[in-house]
């Protein structure tokens, strides 16, 4: 491999690694809205209004996180597969890919 | 059928699947043992992941938690499932394409240190035992109350199981084992749900269900209802608070924290074939959580529902057959301390409701109900045909084994791998390490078997101790070394030192050296020991980070891996 190929494959992997910081900060900072601010920070507050008889902020903090913390994982995988494409790191599919099953 | 021969048939039918998977599944090599060839598919092994992460404290006792601290219990329900975004983002897929066995490997790895890797493997093994403990005792509880026989034949059948799969098949017949014995629990826990639910509200979803008007009472909410029960007899609203923001706070993310730094749980991502499947594996995981934690806050609503209405204010004469049948376990007592033959249950600490007890003649609550029971007992006390109850029994029995055994192979493989491998004899064969995992697996089962049968004073409140100590010392050196290239030894290693040792502090003095010490008027900052974890974490990478700055960058050669392990594709 010749030194430019190298230093651009770098450059490639640097820039890789940045995008994944990016998406990394942005979901992390979902994650902790969701639980830390409206679970439990503004929970009192969202009390006051109602949906399908739960009181909003009870309803946040025994199931509404949950389902909000499966969206974030669902994003970032989706996200990540394609930023592996884009930058050409994705692993590669072997022939037969079998599963001891 | 009684539900005595129900609950035979269905655990002998259960635990035959198990056997059978395990003899299907032996294995002949160290990679099989400690990470099933790492062939294992992304679904299965989220569906592992949760049978794995599920113990006997989620199925038997998260409900029933909850039932009697009402809004509070999100502490549980948000910090057992968010941990698994921070698992997912931040860990998961850098471990795995690091791709060793073991989580004291990556340490011992990464920081280029022998030090650090025994460090590791110590708090590995302390985490898990003081885990396995509960599973074993869980089991031994459900075979006594279900099965009828004594606790110490209960803990041994489930010894043998338990022995039989983790030493024939490693991490691979665990896997299987696990993916059978989620779909055990969570049906086990699903149908009595949809059995109540329909009978309280008529919605056949219990997760939205507890949210519904109740049948017969047109026009009241369920949660409505249950606030007026609650507030009737002193409690608090059921929807209201009653612990301080800060701890709620610090408890929900030390449990967070924790989840995303026990070993057990980020073994598994070890098992699956690429890096995008360890993070698709993360997504199936929480799903199949996420399947029982929607339940369990709608089961507490029900039950709690139940239990006031049939229990409270009832003439003890006409106490309904379940309560009689529980009340030989010692899980419920009556005391009839005015002896007016009625059982009064209420809030008997709450001095703004002492004069209305005392103008109705009350001399204190007159039950004492073990929270277990709500989960145990909730389709006896919903009247459900005998052939669910058994089906509880055999579903708490899935839950506490799947678990056992996921830690059991942290535990062997700590010793196997970690000390005798890589430490102390690192010129044996695969197969003699093979055999050592074996012995250890083995000898694990046995030690966890005694203290199920004999269990220590404390098992409650170590829990507190094995999140707090997940989430000091694991969690931040494992994000560092990821994420942090110039994060060097001598940094993580104090930092480690620092978070266990301020959160083991903190727990060991107000759960044992000064329990009475133990409230909110003398917690710092009004933290409980079982959010302290969270301020460990922090105290960890504020001492990492400073400290790192005053000793060499590591090698060149580790370096290198820490850039290998943030790309996908194999370099």
């Amino acid at each position: 491999m010749t030194e430019g190929a190298d230093n651009s494959n770098e450059s490639n992997h640097a820039n890789y690694w940045k995008a994944n910081i990016k998406v990394l900060i942005i979901l992390i900072a979902a994650w902790f809205f969701v639980s830390f601010g409206l679970s439990i920070l503004a929970v009192e507050w969202l009390d006051q209004f109602q949906i399908l008889g739960f009181p909003l902020g009870f309803w946040m903090a025994q199931q509404g996180s949950i389902v909000a913390f499966l969206v974030i994982i669902a994003v970032y995988v989706v996200v990540m597969n394609r930023l592996d494409k884009k930058h050409g790191v994705e692993e590669e599919e072997p022939d037969s890919r079998e599963f001891e099953i | 059928m009684g539900i005595l021969g129900w609950t035979y048939l269905f655990v002998f039918i259960s635990f035959s699947i198990y056997i059978g998977i395990a003899i299907w599944s032996r294995v002949v090599s160290t990679s099989g043992f400690y990470v099933a060839g790492g062939s294992v598919h992304p679904i299965a092994n989220g569906a592992a992941t949760a049978a794995d992460w599920m113990s006997a404290a989620s199925f038997i006792s998260m409900a029933g938690i909850i039932s009697f601290m009402g809004r509070d219990g999100s502490v549980y329900l948000m910090g057992w499932t968010g941990g698994y975004v921070l698992l997912a983002l931040l860990l998961a897929p850098y471990l795995r394409k690091f791709g060793q066995f073991t989580v004291p490997d990556f340490v011992g790895e990464r920081y280029y240190s022998k030090v650090a890797r025994i460090v590791a493997v110590i708090c590995a093994i302390f985490v898990s035992f003081t885990y396995v403990t509960g599973q074993m005792r869980g089991v031994g509880v459900v075979f006594s109350r279900f099965l009828e026989i004594e606790i110490f034949w209960g803990v041994f059948i489930g010894m043998v199981i338990v022995f039989t799969y983790a030493v024939l098949g490693g991490m691979k017949g665990i896997t299987y084992t696990q993916v059978a014995q989620y779909c055990v629990l969570i049906f086990a826990y699903l149908l009595p749900a949809i059995f109540i639910s329909m009978a309280l509200t008529g919605n056949v979803i219990p997760q939205i269900g507890f949210g519904s008007e109740v049948t017969g009472d047109e026009g009241v909410f369920l949660l409505d209802k249950l606030n007026g029960l609650n507030t009737e007899l002193g409690f608090a609203a059921y929807t209201s608070g009653q612990k301080s923001t800060i701890d709620v706070f610090f408890i929900t993310a030390a449990l967070m924290v924790g989840t995303a730094g026990l070993p057990h749980v980020i073994i598994r991502f070890f098992t699956v074939p690429k890096v995008s499947d360890a993070r698709v594996s993360a997504f199936w995981a929480l799903l199949f959580i996420a399947i029982l934690y929607l339940t369990a806050p709608a089961i507490a609503a029900f039950a709690r529902t139940n239990f006031l209405q049939t229990v409270s204010n009832k003439p003890y004469v006409e106490a309904p057959e379940w309560f009689k049948n529980w009340e030989t376990t010692g899980l419920i007592k009556f005391e009839d301390k005015n002896g007016d033959g009625i059982m009064q249950y209420y809030n008997d600490a709450n001095p703004a409701y002492a004069d209305e007890a005392a103008s109705r003649g009350w001399k204190g609550s007159e039950i004492i109900v073990d929270q277990d029971i709500m989960v145990l007992a909730n389709p006896e006390i919903a009247r459900l045909p005998n052939w669910v109850v058994a089906l509880v029994a055999a579903g708490g029995l899935a839950a506490a084994l799947s678990t056992a055994a996921g830690l059991l192979l942290v535990i062997s493989s700590a010793i196997s791998h970690d000390l005798l491998k890589r430490i102390f004899t690192p010129g044996i064969s695969e197969k003699q390490e093979l055999t050592a995992a074996r012995f250890a697996a083995g000898a694990a089962v046995i030690v966890a078997g005694y203290f199920g049968v004999n269990p220590p004073d404390y098992v409650a409140s170590v829990v507190a101790f094995a999140f707090g100590l997940a989430a000091s010392s694991f969690f931040p050196v494992l994000v560092l070394g990821i994420f942090s290239k110039r994060m060097n030894k001598e940094g993580a290693i104090a930092g480690m030192i620092v978070g266990i040792v301020f959160t083991a502090a903190y727990i060991i003095y107000f759960k044992f050296i000064n329990p009475t010490a133990n409230t909110p008027d003398n917690w710092w900052f009004g933290i409980s020991p079982e959010g302290i974890g969270t301020l460990g974490m922090i105290l960890n990478f504020a001492v990492s980070i400073t400290l790192c700055r005053f000793f060499p960058a590591p090698p060149e050669k580790v370096q290198r891996m820490v850039d290998e392990i943030r790309i996908p594709r194999a370099g």
